[in-house]
């Protein structure tokens, strides 16, 4: 059975599956209850888990910090940081206590925590509303980083993070929770972590795209005049190397697209796992697309700063040409 | 218009037992002579740990170490008001609220000598590793004691931190959080008068370090840190309060007598008039004149202590030398994931190949 949803539904749902699967699920955040979180990701579970579901002060730090103790003492926590943006408040909490935990203490205690936010541009946010640090979380051991791109998969990738029993980061693109919807398996159904998606089937060159630019990768493949594969890892920790590698093995040519900054972004790590294990089988270099090396800016330069159909088209050609 | 007084405030201050040994009958707690011996035994063992661990970080057998002489009673006295399913909570300083919980001396030497099996730790022994960063873990405590007022448990958690973390935005929103969720949580600042080598005056302008739960509209309360018997009391009300929901916030008036770490020269920023005066309020002493008076202790169960303890650690400081002979360096990629990621097991061959190479060699 599948019912179409948009994304937003599809975590919504999925959080109400979950604390009614597993009763030590405890959801919150700022605004998360009464108003339902700020794209109503969490509207309504207040009323049906009146016990598990709680409205936090304005405290990143704290929210996170709080979910320590929680997980430690056998909670599941899902809070939720209203925008990714803020997530940096909670950073410290994240990288020196979240992601080690399991570390030292020698496997005795963990903290199965799933951190949601929104991230990502495209709603004419305000200014820290539209990041897209991804390579910062995965450059902390300890830690799992999930993108979904597609309600089925906000459901399966969510499911999977909340009965992971590590800690996760689960960034929800703002500019896709509302944009399209699309069949959502009903019941049980989990998309495992590391698993890549390949969205579509091509001979020539490999794109990776995920979040809201997989959907541009996408639209870009249909629209040039070659074969083209693009792959979606889903998850940025674990990333799914070897259907990266396969596809590079067979097209010759990979472009990488992402929304954050170029230097130090995950482009350049992938890149990097394609030179060590795959550099033979590449004709051209591999192709970074993505946003600049500047501050995000405010939207009204926003749609030239964030990698659209034709940036990528022209990565795609570049790749091709080499 | 004439100003009203919206808020007032006050901040009680505790001392049962005087510097000279005497105390005060009505605010003494109804302690067993078992109980008072463990407290002593603690206050003793800790002493001894830290000067040995001292000695043998300046041997180089240890990496940095944090020495906790002059806060054995705000440690001891607290430590030992905590019941079994109550969570600590603690920092890098708390050697003798660790050995008052029943953790082996062994563990806090394999942590100084840069192993995670000395912060290995267990669900059931309801510890939490020690935290580095300053302040950050009162948040973990606070969370604790959330969890235990979400699930309905009847107990508490007991966070140690110093005076310079009050400065730490964590501490403010550790507090704030846990007064709004009713979170089952004692704060327990132990103010040492510096933090590292700032003294407690540029810390902050406020009166009292306690004062700073008003904020957070929880309970705030002085101890004289130096008291066992006072800081064991105030600890064990603070402890009851928040089991019902209400957390507290102590503030333990002590002092750090020794260094900051092993790596730190207190004479670069105190005074010796200063450290002399603290001298004579030494906790141990202050504590072994009242047993003393009481009939608990006389010179020869004293030697015995002594004795035992010394016995205990030369055992101890051997186990952690044998257990360092058998660390394995490969472990490290155990722990990171429950179960390890495909790069990290990449990593993980790639080291043993480095590994095997170097063999080969």
């Amino acid at each position: 059975m599948t019912e179409r949803q948009r994304l937003v539904e599809a975590v919504r749902n999925t959080l109400f599956e979950e604390m009614a699967r597993d009763d030590s699920v405890v959801v919150y955040g700022q605004d998360v209850g009464r108003n339902g979180g700020v794209f109503r990701a969490t509207q309504g579970l207040i009323d049906e888990y009146p016990n598990r579901v709680y409205d936090a002060p304005v405290a990143e730090a704290g929210i996170v910090g709080l979910g320590v103790g929680l997980g430690t003492y056998g909670f599941t926590p899902v809070p939720e940081i209203e925008f990714s943006g803020f997530m940096h408040q909670a950073f410290h909490q994240i990288q020196q206590h979240v992601a080690r935990l399991r570390s030292r203490t020698r496997g005795e205690l963990n903290c199965p925590m799933t951190i949601r936010a929104p991230y990502g541009g495209g709603i004419r946010a305000l200014e820290h509303h539209s990041e897209s640090f991804e390579a910062g979380y995965a450059h902390t051991p300890g830690l799992k980083v999930v993108v979904p791109s597609t309600p089925a998969d906000a459901k399966g990738l969510l499911t999977s993070s909340i009965r992971d029993p590590d800690p996760v980061v689960f960034f929800e693109p703002t500019r896709l929770y509302r944009a399209f919807r699309e069949e959502v398996p009903e019941g049980d159904y989990t998309v495992p972590l590391g698993e890549a998606d390949v969205v579509r089937e091509g001979e020539d060159v490999t794109v990776v795209a995920w979040g809201a630019m997989r959907h541009r990768a996408f639209d870009a493949a249909e629209s040039v005049d070659a074969s083209v594969e693009v792959v979606d890892p889903r998850s940025i920790v674990p990333f799914d190397t070897e259907t990266v590698l396969e596809s590079v093995r067979k097209t010759g040519r990979c472009v990488v697209v992402h929304e954050a900054p170029k230097t130090g972004g995950m482009a350049a790590e992938i890149t990097a796992r394609i030179n060590d294990r795959a550099l033979y089988y590449l004709e051209a270099p591999v192709q970074r697309v993505t946003g600049y090396d500047v501050p995000y800016p405010l939207f009204a330069r926003e749609d030239e700063y964030v990698p659209d159909e034709s940036r990528i088209r022209r990565g795609i050609e570049r790749s091709l040409s080499g | 218009m004439p100003r009203e007084t919206a808020y007032e405030l006050s901040i009680d201050y505790v001392q049962v037992l005087e510097p000279d040994g005497s105390v005060d009958a009505e605010l003494e707690p109804d302690l067993s002579e078992d109980d008072l011996l463990e407290m002593y035994w603690t206050m003793r063992r800790s002493r001894r740990l830290d000067e040995r661990a001292i000695a043998l970080q300046r041997r180089g057998e240890l990496g940095t170490y944090a020495p906790a002489i002059g806060q054995e009673a705000a440690q001891a006295g607290s430590a030992h008001a905590l019941a079994d399913e109550d969570w600590m909570v603690t920092s890098f300083r708390e050697t003798p609220a660790y050995l008052a919980r029943g953790t082996p001396p062994q563990m806090l030497l394999w942590y100084a000598m840069g192993m995670e099996e000395g912060s290995a730790t267990t669900r059931e022994s309801r510890n939490m590793p020690p935290s580095i960063p300053v302040g950050s873990q009162a948040l973990h405590g606070a969370g604790l004691g959330w969890a235990q007022e979400i699930a309905g448990e009847d107990a508490a958690s007991l966070v140690y931190f110093g005076d310079g973390a009050t400065s730490e935005g964590d501490v403010y929103e550790a507090t704030n959080l846990a007064g709004v969720f009713d979170a089952h949580t004692v704060f327990l600042c132990q103010n040492n008068q510096y933090a590292i080598s700032v003294p407690r005056t540029k810390q902050t302008r406020a009166e009292t370090l306690a004062q700073k739960a008003a904020a957070a509209g929880i309970e705030g309360v002085q101890v004289d840190g130096n008291d066992v018997l006072g800081t064991y009391a105030v600890v064990r009300d603070a402890l009851e309060s928040a089991r019902a929901g209400d957390p507290v916030f102590v503030e333990a008036l002590t002092y750090r007598r020794s260094l900051h770490t092993t790596s730190d020269d207190p004479s670069v920023y105190r005074h010796e008039e200063e450290e002399d005066e603290w001298e004579t309020r030494d906790p141990v002493v202050r504590f072994e004149t009242y047993l003393r008076e009481r009939g608990v202790l006389d010179d020869d169960r004293i030697v015995d202590v002594q004795e035992s303890i010394e016995e205990e650690l030369r055992e101890e400081i051997q186990a952690a030398n044998e257990g360092r002979e058998s660390v394995d360096a490969e472990e490290m990629f155990d722990y990171a994931f429950e179960t390890p990621i495909p790069e990290l097991e990449r990593q993980r061959t790639e080291f043993r190949d480095a590994a095997s190479e170097g063999e080969n060699r």
